[in-house]
């Protein structure tokens, strides 16, 4: 009583939405929801009708993220340069310690040289089958309040990118190309709840499906399911991508990540084993999408021999 | 008018997404950014009640779901904003809100809509974590109300403005 006596007061100067007194009208939230419901039935068929509709989107945002993220860019450096000297030694200290220490471990390791000699055959192959790198820029990332990983880049359909191409950067493998737009393109991070690749034990070759877990940071981790139940993965073992025909989605012998901890239970067939990828998902910034050598681009490509073309 | 406001209103939209998706990720805790899509249609909601406010929710949620780098089911923020506009413009409409009143409607908004958003992908079997959820949604909340002080009064203040009849009043 006392509020709508206020209230009453108040109302002299601020006069409330007069238009819609009674709320708003009943069909038109009741269309509006119909709607919402129309664009989602529509979205979840197969060949959706709705991706025109992105694609139109993503050609007025795309070219909007890539300005805002261009302009966004030199503060977020700023962090860097107040990086101390002393921070930089502990960093060398660090880097010269597990530099000794993976030295040690590939000296006492004992590969089994056929294995080995397969491996880099396979890695052989992915070579000479010529593939080039578009390099690109994170320029959006999707909320974690919309539960899906994906993020913006700055290379579309211009820059010789279509759907189903692998994305890597200089630490592992990223993810994969969703969708084109002329100047941008979405790419699905392989931390996604959705995301399924193939990958393969480096050490022991055996194959298995690697699910993400929707989860960024620290906790961003991969699941391996193993295909052979009685493979077990050891600790610190290195993943790498199987690869399938084409060369799509993923291209074969991209390293993903490492295994953390390997959980075999009765129930459950197969082993599963946490991986932790390499690549870092909260801080992406420079990709490169592989692309068959020879693909006609606006920019610079990255050539298998290191080169620029 | 009525095309200035629809105009501005989508322009509004336009600049919390760009917002929301290029810079708001550098700041990001765990990916969880603010909603500031969602901020606007509260502000909407607060200053013209909900008629436009569940009309801007749906244009809105929409771009949101089109957007890059977007790849869920289209339709679920359409829904969810739909739903914030409606409960933000049952809120005091009566009486120029007061400060608390803001925080409290955006708290509340910034809840529902993470959840209904999150409930619909419950539906369609995103394989979504409780825990998870849980904590996208309060950090969520406490991101949006965070941003409120920065973000609500100028578009309060421009959505107030573009009905001259409320501004003389």
């Amino acid at each position: 009583m006392r509020l709508g006596r206020l209230d009453h007061r108040r109302e002299r100067r601020w006069r409330g939405p007069h238009d819609d007194q009674q709320g708003p009208s009943r069909g038109l939230l009741v269309a509006l929801v119909l709607a919402c419901l129309t664009v989602m039935s529509l979205d979840s068929l197969d060949s959706s009708p709705v991706d025109p509709a992105r694609r139109a989107v993503g050609e007025v945002f795309g070219p909007a993220e890539v300005a805002s993220a261009a302009a966004v860019r030199p503060f977020t450096a700023v962090p860097n340069w107040f990086r101390s000297k002393d921070s930089m030694q502990q960093d060398l200290l660090d880097l010269q310690a597990e530099n000794s220490d993976l030295r040690s471990k590939v000296a006492t390791q004992d590969y089994n040289r056929n294995r080995l000699e397969e491996y880099d055959g396979l890695t052989a192959a992915a070579q000479s089958l010529g593939y080039s790198l578009v390099p690109a820029r994170v320029v959006g990332l999707g909320p974690s309040q919309s539960f899906s990983r994906t993020v913006t880049i700055d290379a579309g359909s211009d820059a010789g990118v279509h759907p189903d191409l692998t994305v890597v950067n200089n630490d592992g493998l990223v993810g994969r190309v969703l969708r084109v737009t002329r100047t941008t393109s979405t790419v699905l991070l392989i931390v996604d709840a959705d995301s399924v690749v193939g990958g393969r034990v480096g050490r022991s070759m055996e194959v298995g499906f690697l699910h993400g877990r929707g989860v960024l940071g620290n906790d961003g981790r991969l699941d391996l399911e193993l295909v052979d139940d009685t493979a077990v993965p050891a600790k610190h073992d290195t993943v790498v991508t199987w690869g399938s025909e084409a060369g799509g989605p993923y291209v074969a012998g991209v390293p993903v990540g490492k295994v953390t901890t390997v959980y075999s239970s009765l129930r459950e067939t197969a082993q599963r084993a946490v991986i932790d990828p390499f690549v870092d998902f909260g801080a992406l910034d420079l990709v490169g999408i592989v692309v068959p050598a020879g693909t006609a681009s606006d920019r610079a490509i990255i050539e298998a021999d290191g080169g620029l073309r | 008018m009525n095309a200035v406001r629809a105009l501005v209103a989508a322009a509004a939209v336009a600049v919390a997404l760009v917002l929301q998706v290029s810079f708001f990720p550098h700041l990001a805790w765990d990916g969880i950014v603010p909603n500031v899509c969602l901020l606007v249609v509260v502000g909407a909601a607060l200053t013209r009640g909900p008629q436009f406010a569940i009309v801007l929710g749906f244009a809105a949620g929409l771009a949101l779901d089109l957007a890059p780098p977007a790849d869920h089911l289209a339709g679920r923020w359409a829904l969810a904003l739909v739903v914030v506009g409606y409960v933000a413009g049952r809120v005091r409409r009566d009486a120029q809100p007061s400060a608390g009143t803001v925080v409290a409607t955006v708290a509340a908004s910034s809840f529902v809509g993470t959840s209904v958003f999150a409930l619909t992908g419950l539906v369609f079997g995103d394989p979504i974590g409780i825990p998870q959820m849980l904590e996208v949604v309060l950090v969520g909340v406490l991101w949006d109300v965070l941003l409120t002080p920065l973000v609500l009064p100028p578009v309060m203040a421009m959505f107030r403005h573009l009905e001259p009849d409320r501004s003389l009043a």
